[in-house]
């Protein structure tokens, strides 16, 4: 496919390599914040290539698996109302919430549906004007516009029957609450390519001041991660901390102006919780008040919810670069991706499951 | 969930007032929304994320990156291969 496949190629990707072997005289920790990445460094086998003084450490940047267990749970409360069609990305329905998830409330008799765009839900909604629809948007900035989009044309479509359950997360207060901990171990970043693509990188720079690491915009193909790689070494081995691009394709420091107009337009900046993690400040966005009767929240009562996470799974400090999935005792034994105990093992971005996947003799 | 794939816009067309688009991503035809991306033409390869057109890819910028990385220094062959 093009622009896929010269991305891949391993003449580019050895050559690559090769320069970050001649330019590290020192070890270095890298955080990859997002999961789309840590996958691909796994599923192209990339980290055999790279010397040993590099350690690349897994960020908390997938969406899955940062969605609150309380939140799992009201989806599964509200997916589970007879009058409900429940839109969703695939990747939420195997998340476990305290007790099912929303595949069991499927079997059960639940109407529970994946779409591919946001946007499939006002088609949903209009076809069915007897029934709530109600869409799960989750995700980091890059899934943001999507769904701004479909809560805007629902208000100018005057759609009714629709509502969503909101759980959106932010990369940069991701950063520096991870920058900030006590046990931080982390000296450059990868920034991620596509919520950058979407949002710019102007929001980086006082970070990479402020605490003096290198962040590095990133895509996600074997060249585009090394390359990343390389620029973020470089900077660290020349005691630079800079917001540099090395996504030219897709990102501008300013990013898409349109998308973060609409998005400034429907959301606000709220506090978060993220699984795992705990509460990160301003690190979400909700609904504005304009929009609150599309909030899923207000429209059904599921107040009372009781969480009860694992007590065996890590995944916490595996998503804030402090234990990597093998160091825990029950990754691959009564932690799989056929039964996960936690978040990390279920998304296909999940660093629990990218190690199941291809790391398993470690 | 932040899978972004290029895509070459094949089709522009308006639905319920929203810009839309036929998105060839070799040899698979999707709709996708072209809402975010206004300047977008047919025959430009955009980059789709969840239905939705995130930038317009930069055809020069993807062409200078590759010819930057062409004229880097030969591959150095690895020590002792390090298993991690």
């Amino acid at each position: 496919m093009k622009y896929v496949a010269e991305f891949r190629q391993p003449e580019l990707i050895h050559k690559l390599a090769g320069e970050i072997r001649r330019t590290v005289t020192k070890p270095w920790t890298i955080m990859e914040i997002c999961g789309g990445q840590t996958h691909a460094f796994m599923r192209f086998g990339l980290e055999s290539l790279l010397p040993p003084e590099i350690e690349l450490v897994h960020g908390p940047g997938c969406p899955v698996c940062v969605t609150p267990l309380e939140l799992i749970d009201k989806a599964i409360a509200i997916a589970s109302r007879p009058e409900v069609i429940f839109c969703s990305f695939g990747d939420m329905l195997r998340v476990p919430g305290s007790h099912a998830d929303l595949f069991r409330v499927k079997a059960a008799g639940g109407d529970v549906r994946v779409v591919y765009s946001p946007l499939e839900c006002l088609k949903i909604a209009r076809q069915h004007p007897n029934r709530e629809v109600v869409f799960f948007a989750i995700g980091f900035e890059t899934t943001a516009p999507g769904n701004a989009m479909l809560v805007w044309q629902a208000r100018q479509q005057g759609i009714r029957n629709f509502s969503m359950l909101v759980s959106h997360v932010r990369v940069p207060p991701a950063i520096t609450a991870i920058l900030s901990s006590p046990g931080n171990r982390v000296q450059g970043f990868l920034a991620a390519g596509h919520v950058c693509t979407v949002m710019g990188y102007w929001e980086y720079e006082p970070l990479a001041e402020r605490f003096r690491v290198p962040i590095v915009v990133t895509g996600f193909e074997p060249v585009d991660l090394l390359q990343g790689l390389l620029r973020t070494v470089r900077q660290l081995e020349a005691g630079r901390h800079e917001v540099e691009n090395a996504y030219e394709r897709s990102v501008t420091r300013e990013g898409n102006r349109p998308a973060q107009e609409l998005i400034a337009r429907v959301f606000e900046p709220c506090d978060r919780t993220w699984r795992g993690i705990g509460l990160i400040p301003d690190s979400g966005w909700r609904l504005r008040p304009e929009f609150a009767a599309f909030d899923a929240e207000n429209r059904f009562p599921v107040g009372d919810i009781q969480t009860q996470e694992s007590s065996v799974c890590i995944s916490g400090l595996v998503l804030q670069g402090r234990k990597k999935p093998h160091e825990c005792p029950a990754f691959g034994t009564s932690c799989t991706p056929a039964h996960p105990l936690g978040a990390t093992m279920v998304s296909s971005e999940g660093a629990c499951a990218a190690y199941y996947r291809y790391r398993r003799s470690l | 969930m932040c899978l972004g794939v290029p895509g070459r816009v094949v089709e522009i067309f308006e639905q319920d007032g929203i810009r839309m688009g036929k998105v060839d991503f070799g040899g698979i035809v999707k709709e996708a929304c072209l809402a975010y991306v206004p300047e977008t033409e047919v025959n430009d390869y955009v980059i789709i994320h969840a239905g939705f057109a995130i930038s317009r890819l930069n055809e020069e910028e993807a062409q200078e990156t590759l010819a930057i990385l062409r004229e880097m220094g030969e591959d150095v062959p690895m020590g002792e291969f390090t298993s991690r």
